[in-house]
């Protein structure tokens, strides 16, 4: 075990990723002798050259479209968008030819590729630096969106989304890059695509939360409770596409309430599905309406306002105080 | 200090075989009897398939469809010079070179026909479906080249097809220039058919000709005569040769005509003169190899009757599967949305099979 931030981590699964399968290459805009701009590909060029750790002209929709057809050619590649920002040049070959290959052609072309950026705001960072979309992305059939939280978490889920026989957005929350370490095993590890972490168990309320939310999320928790002598009971979702239904709509059966952090904007998003899903499930367990603390339909402002908008430990205390209030 | 030029460039014209049926002997790629004869064959079946779909379509048998009449020699020369270590990645106007390639004509009707199982190609291996956003597929190609440079495949490229609205395209500039930049085996063949639905060439753009795009990505680039079935098969042939020596990609402008309208759904008389379309039927490219044959004593008119029959016959069997095959279930949708099984598709598919027993379709 290595005490580790996010960015080792997550170098630490593409490591050893391309160390044990051949048909795995990196490839992105400055990944390869810069090691990328968050040093996410650090040593990757030195170890395996540049036929595998690819520098690319810029061009974000070339840089995914290449990877469709390496990917339906038999390799397994990793493409980096260097800012959240700029994977919206990508959407058009990911919704247009990723998602759909396997279906189109009934499974007899698949896909497998891992589009990975760091996403989110908190870092004082230049416009279209600081974009946390990921509801976008959640609502394209085809494609699984994968949001880790901390370092232990996307190592073990960057290692099962290389390996996933499914294209997967692999969103990382930026402003989590080097915030904190965690104790991150030198030994192979992986969590599963699609399934929920219950960080820790409650009987009053829910909270769901995931990628650079969790850290507000859970100090928020941690004071409501030493506050109000409540248990509440947090997950971390991972995975936003697909979503674990069943264990929210567990959870807030037990509860009977939930509260949802989000960092992005609020109208049809994640969190407006996890809503839908609670009410679909476990409808008649609600003793209170689902509070949705996120981020408001704006346009992502710049930085010097930004910690208006995004979550933070007050307005999620907030909001589970008022939950637990009804 | 006055100006001086620091690069000139040419763009080079190939044509082997004139409107009049003759050959360059110095072009000419020197073909033997039965690749010729291949070559007229493939033509004519795409002429025959398209021409038999325009029927189905105008019948309700089919749905719309992008005819390829008037192009069969800028995708069927190429695929004369394809092996199946070769891959294809057309775009939706080579239907001659798809039969070609050995992709049954039923899956092509199936694809028109609103089926998924017509992007599954048995018997034409390395063959990637149609691809109906214009230009998307480009950088495909290019991904699928870098995967055969990284493995070290010999003897074995991409060949991708797109059409002159598609150079207008970010994704053409994408994967071309990454293409190039990779050096990676590929063969981009632009089918200059001078239309994009009402956009003529002229609107698409100034440059005098499409091949010096690919000049700029600093590929070796030319111009063909796009309804000259020697001089595509030369072309390709030789871009594959360079492809295979790892000397990179090249780029074919293949000037041809779109004989036909866009698709079923469109009225080319709205923007386009006769005349026009009249001086394009002249260059027809069967004509000309017709001719060619004749001179070269390989075909007569029986022959051509004969053929005629064996195609329609051919064309007659594809049909016949597309129409009696029986179409799936429905809820085979949900079959491969994922590689994996996911909870909520999986209540989706149960509640789709109690609406499909309770109703009727759009009920």
């Amino acid at each position: 075990m290595a005490k580790m931030t996010m960015v080792q981590a997550i170098n630490l699964a593409l490591l050893q990723e391309m160390e044990k399968d051949p048909s795995v290459i990196v490839l992105g805009e400055d990944v390869g002798i810069n090691e990328g701009v968050f040093r996410v590909t650090a040593g990757l060029h030195r170890k395996f050259g540049e036929d595998r750790v690819i520098d690319t002209p810029l061009a974000e929709s070339g840089i995914l479209g290449t990877s469709i057809g390496m990917a339906l050619a038999g390799l397994k590649p990793v493409c980096e968008m260097q800012f959240d920002g700029f994977s919206y040049l990508a959407i058009g070959q990911l919704e247009g030819h990723a998602t759909r290959y396997r279906s189109r052609t009934l499974g007899h072309f698949t896909c497998p590729l891992v589009m990975r950026f760091p996403y989110g705001g908190g870092v004082r960072a230049l416009e279209h630096h600081s974009e946390a979309r990921e509801s976008m992305y959640a609502l394209m059939p085809g494609i699984k969106v994968v949001i880790p939280s901390g370092p232990r978490n996307a190592r073990a889920l960057l290692v099962a989304a290389i390996r996933d026989p499914d294209p997967v957005v692999f969103m990382e929350p930026k402003r989590s890059y080097r915030a904190f370490r965690e104790e991150v095993p030198e030994e192979e590890e992986t969590l599963p695509i699609g399934q929920a972490h219950v960080v820790q168990e409650g009987a009053d309320l829910t909270v769901v939360s995931w990628g650079a939310m969790m850290r507000a999320t859970q100090q928020a928790v941690a004071e409501v409770q030493d506050r109000r002598g409540v248990g509440i009971e947090l997950i971390d979702l991972l995975t936003l596409a697909p979503l674990d239904q069943a264990t929210i709509a567990a959870s807030v059966k037990k509860t009977g309430r939930c509260v949802v952090v989000q960092e992005g904007p609020r109208f049809y998003s994640a969190s407006s599905e996890i809503v839908a899903t609670i009410n679909d499930k476990v409808f008649e367990y609600l003793e209170a309406p689902i509070k949705r603390v996120t981020g408001y339909d704006v346009v992502t402002p710049y930085f010097s306002r930004e910690e208006h908008f995004i979550p933070g430990p007050d307005k999620v205390a907030h909001g589970i105080e008022e939950t637990l209030d009804f | 200090m006055p100006l001086k030029d620091t690069r000139t460039f040419t763009i080079p014209f190939l044509q082997v075989l004139g409107e009049d049926g003759k050959v360059d002997p110095k072009l000419d790629p020197k073909l033997g009897d039965d690749q010729l004869l291949e070559l007229y064959r493939g033509m004519v079946l795409g002429r025959e398939a398209d021409q038999r779909m325009l029927k189905l379509q105008r019948q309700g048998r089919l749905g719309t469809f992008s005819p390829s009449t008037g192009q069969e020699a800028a995708s069927c020369g190429p695929l004369l010079a394809m092996t199946e270590r070769d891959w294809l990645v057309p775009a939706f106007r080579e239907l001659g070179g798809m039969l070609m390639r050995g992709v049954p004509f039923s899956r092509i009707l199936m694809f028109w026909g609103g089926q998924e199982e017509g992007n599954v190609f048995p018997g034409a291996p390395n063959t990637l479906p149609i691809a109906v956003i214009v230009g998307s597929q480009i950088p495909h190609a290019a991904g699928v080249a870098y995967a055969l440079k990284y493995r070290g495949e010999k003897n074995a490229a991409v060949v991708t097809f797109f059409g002159d609205g598609a150079t207008s395209q970010g994704d053409f500039l994408e994967g071309a220039n990454m293409a190039a930049v990779w050096k990676v085996p590929a063969v981009f063949i632009c089918q200059n058919n001078q239309w994009a639905i009402s956009t003529p060439i002229t609107k698409q753009t100034v440059s005098e000709t499409i091949a010096q795009k690919g000049l700029a990505f600093g590929m070796t680039s030319l111009r063909v005569d796009g309804n000259d079935a020697l001089a595509m098969y030369k072309a390709t042939r030789d871009a594959l040769d360079q492809a295979y020596r790892g000397d990179g990609p090249t780029f074919i402008e293949a000037v041809t005509y779109r004989l036909m309208m866009h698709t079923t759904a469109d009225d080319p008389t709205k923007y386009r003169s006769e005349e026009q379309v009249k001086e394009w039927e002249k260059k027809d490219p069967l004509i000309r190899f017709r001719i060619y044959l004749r001179g070269k004593k390989l075909w007569d008119d029986d022959r051509e009757a004969a053929l005629l029959e064996e195609v329609k016959q051919e064309i007659d069997a594809g049909v016949r599967e597309y129409e009696t095959r029986e179409i799936a279930r429905p809820e085979t949708a949900f079959d491969h949305v994922y590689g994996t099984r996911h909870a909520h598709l999986e209540e989706q598919r149960a509640e789709f099979l109690g609406a499909l027993q309770r109703s009727t379709p759009h009920g």
